[in-house]
């Protein structure tokens, strides 16, 4: 359980880090689908929606510092994304594409979520 | 074998089948028999012979012509007294797979037993057999038995024996078997015989025998009945002999009887541990009730709501069984379990994995595990399961100790239990345990609004939300009586989240041993059962369950089996698609996707299988693929109007991973 501490502190770091160089360039266009290619999608749902296997990312993503500290450190169900197979950038997307996922409509506009 | 004790009929069929074989053998195959003979080697060379010769006019008939007219086997066929002793069982169907090892009973069952109780419904894989009896009993509470040709069928059937097996279902599987090694036909039926076929599936089967007589038979099938029907219920198998089917009844001076079955009363838990768990219940402040196969019946769930409503205590389940409705006030997502100080668990199949939890992080390569509960929770079990005593497969999960241990059938210990609870309640608890049912209905109002609000995110999303799916799908058949026989694949359990899922009928559980391709053939089966009832059947039908054995999509179609399927089809076998995902994340690698969306060889796509045409060529109306959640509604509602006419209606939908 130490180690797995540390790891956590490493990521948060990290995700500090980027929060400082890359955020700000982010393109939502790129991440989109970076979010395909690096498989976020599989738990998380095309959208961010989440899902048993995954939570909800979007909308409304927690903040990049600690969105980047998760996917950089997570000892969690999901496994942690090193920079060697998740660069910065395509990490600084995805949170931009997140980001750019709109407000669903409130559940009791929709017919069906209220039979 | 007591065929052999006794004098063969003028024409024995083994004495006729070697003859034929030896004939033919003997005929067609002489200079090649001749030559590996010592004998035939030691001699002088004959004259060199080509080693193709021309057949023979005799030999060229016997190849092509129609058989001669076969001697009749005298006497009433034994097979006609087997099928007299199933009818006594009110067994409605027979799904199978036609063999050649049970080709007497077949016979019998279409011929003398006029193809009713049980009807003979044609499978085409005995996998799908299996998991149509598996599906049907869920639904009507009555077994069904199938017929499997001996080796080659019964491995078939195999992985539908497991999933009955886990989820605890009876099946009666009846394998056909050719034991005698001297009279079976050579070739393909002899490849197809095995000393002991049972061997097979003995160790995720309740019970098993092989009956070496008509009377043994008779014993046997009525014991395998009882024993698979009395809890916890099981699959059993039988090795009927081939040549005991075939052969006539014998007068040796013994008149067969069949066996009255009467059903065993379920075994209950132990009165003093009942007390004791009452005690327990009745003085938490924080009970939990956790269940997974209670409710065995309708009343089962009307009994388990009576204990949480007398406890205020809230309910997790699992789904393994309809247990409570899902409109409860008292229905709880897991995380109650942590806040608990005295937890029941009722027929789980993993109490362990209720109260601790594993996380597959890939530390030190196999994960790490955490308790879920405080170290003071008292834990108190009542599982049929424990009665059950096979070891090798692994379906009885970690081993948790608990405080009160109770090895019984929890819908028949309910009743004592409830009983028990009242009496020991004391009245100064019972403002406190009211209080609780207040706070509980709050926290229910309020747990259902989020869910709703979740169920709303990505809602017009292409490909389509399970949301969305499921409640489309619930709005075409919300006025009917309806049945959702099966959701294969992950559908993040928006329909027991999102359905007002309230009778026992409404929600049958999994697969129980998670073998993919359960889905289609139970929902198929459970549709049968519903069919006779009068009710609408509904599945959410995945795309790789379907693909394992499609061919039960021509079953229902055949036998006029109703059912309405809409599908789930997210182009993977996606637990898989996570677990390669990973596990090259905890390797450092990029996962390799190759052309695909999931890493290499966990996606079913380039080419897509349009599973609409599929069902459509083997009878169903089908439409698909529906991508844009705009067309959903439409197309549920055409599917909706042929099911209520009878027929089988597939959509075939483009979803969401989960």
């Amino acid at each position: 359980m130490r180690f797995i501490g540390v790891k956590g502190l490493a990521g948060l770091a990290a995700g500090l880090l980027l929060g400082c160089s890359t955020a700000a360039a982010a393109s939502a266009e790129n991440g989109k689908a970076a979010f395909v290619q690096h498989g976020c999608w599989q738990c998380h749902g095309f959208q961010g929606q989440g899902g048993i296997a995954g939570l909800k990312l979007a909308p409304d993503p927690i903040a990049f510092e600690a969105f980047a500290a998760f996917v950089r450190g997570s000892n969690r169900f999901m496994p942690p994304y090193s920079e060697t197979i998740l660069s910065n950038d395509d990490l600084a997307d995805i949170h931009a594409y997140l980001q750019s996922i709109p407000k669903p409509a409130d559940a009791k506009s929709i017919p069906l979520l209220n039979q | 074998m007591s065929r052999n004790k006794n004098p063969r009929p003028a024409v024995s069929r083994r004495k006729f089948l070697a003859g034929v074989a030896v004939a033919g053998a003997a005929s067609a195959a002489a200079p090649v028999a001749n030559g590996a003979t010592p004998a035939a080697a030691a001699a002088p060379s004959p004259a060199r012979v080509p080693s193709a010769l021309p057949p023979s006019m005799r030999v060229a008939a016997a190849e092509t012509a129609t058989p001669k007219e076969l001697s009749r086997i005298g006497g009433v066929a034994g097979s006609d007294f087997m099928v007299d002793v199933i009818k006594t069982l009110d067994i409605k169907y027979l799904p199978a797979n036609p063999a050649s090892s049970f080709r007497a009973i077949h016979e019998s069952l279409i011929n003398y037993g006029g193809n009713k109780m049980p009807e003979f419904l044609t499978c085409t894989h005995e996998e799908s057999a299996v998991g149509m009896a598996h599906g049907y009993f869920k639904v009507a509470g009555k077994p069904l038995m199938t017929l499997c040709h001996g080796t080659v069928g019964l491995q078939h059937a195999a992985m539908g024996i497991y999933n009955a097996w886990c989820d605890r279902v009876p099946v009666i599987v009846v394998g056909g078997n050719d034991l005698d090694a001297a009279h079976r036909p050579p070739g393909v039926p002899t490849i197809h015989s095995a000393q002991d076929i049972n061997a097979l599936v003995r160790d995720f089967t309740k019970w098993d025998d092989t009956p070496v007589s008509l009377q043994h038979f008779a014993q046997s099938f009525v014991r395998a009945y009882k024993i698979a029907t009395t809890p916890p219920y099981g699959p059993v198998a039988i090795s009927l002999d081939a040549g005991l089917q075939q052969e006539p009844i014998r007068d040796n001076g013994e008149k067969l009887y069949i066996p009255r079955f009467v059903a065993s009363a379920p075994p209950q838990g132990d009165s003093g541990a009942v007390r004791e768990a009452a005690r327990l219940l009745a003085g938490a402040e924080r009970p939990v009730i956790v269940v997974d196969r209670v409710a065995r019946t309708d009343n089962g769930m009307k009994l388990l709501v009576q204990l949480a409503e007398l406890l205020q205590a809230p309910v997790v389940d699992q789904g393994g069984r309809m247990n409570f409705p899902r409109t409860h006030y008292l229905v709880r997502p897991a995380a109650v379990i942590g806040n608990a100080d005295v937890i029941i668990g009722m027929e789980l199949s993993d109490f362990w994995g209720v109260v601790n939890s594993y996380i597959d992080n890939g530390e030190h390569g196999i994960g790490v595990n955490t308790s879920k509960i405080k170290p003071d929770t008292k834990l108190i079990s009542i599982s049929s399961v424990e009665l059950i005593t096979k070891s090798n497969y692994q379906d009885q999960q970690r081993f948790q100790a608990v405080d009160v241990s109770m090895p019984g059938d929890a819908e028949a210990t309910l009743p004592s239990l409830i009983e028990a609870v009242k009496a020991a309640i004391a009245n100064d608890r019972k403002a406190a345990i009211e209080k609780r049912g207040e706070a509980m209905k709050k926290g229910y109002r309020e747990a259902a609004e989020r869910t709703r609000q979740t169920a709303a995110i990505a809602w017009d999303a292409s490909p389509i939300s399970t949301a969305r799916l499921v409640m489309e799908t619930y709005a075409q058949i919300k006025d009917l009586d309806w049945s959702l026989v099966s959701s294969s694949g992950n559908v993040s359990n928006w329909h027991r989240r999102l359905w007002p899922i309230e009778r026992h009928y409404q929600w049958l559980g999994g697969s129980g041993g998670y073998g993919v391709g359960y889905g289609a053939p139970a929902s198929v089966g459970a549709a049968l059962a519903n069919r006779d009832l009068g009710r609408f059947s509904v599945s959410i039908q995945s795309d790789g369950d379907l693909m394992y054995a499609p061919g039960v999509l021509w079953t229902a179609a055949r036998h006029k089996i109703p059912l309405l399927a809409v599908m789930h089809n997210n182009r993977g076998y996606h637990q898989e698609v996570m677990h390669v995902q990973r596990l090259s994340n905890f390797r450092n690698r990029v996962a390799s996707l190759g052309n695909d969306m999931g890493p290499i060889g966990t996606s079913i796509e380039n080419p897509d299988i349009e599973y609409h045409k599929l069902a459509q060529s083997m009878g169903w109306w089908a439409k698909g693929p529906i991508k844009d959640p705009a067309e959903l509604a439409p197309a549920i509602k055409e599917a909706v109007a042929v099911v209520k006419s009878g027929q089988p209606a597939l959509v075939n939908v483009w979803t969401q991973p989960r």
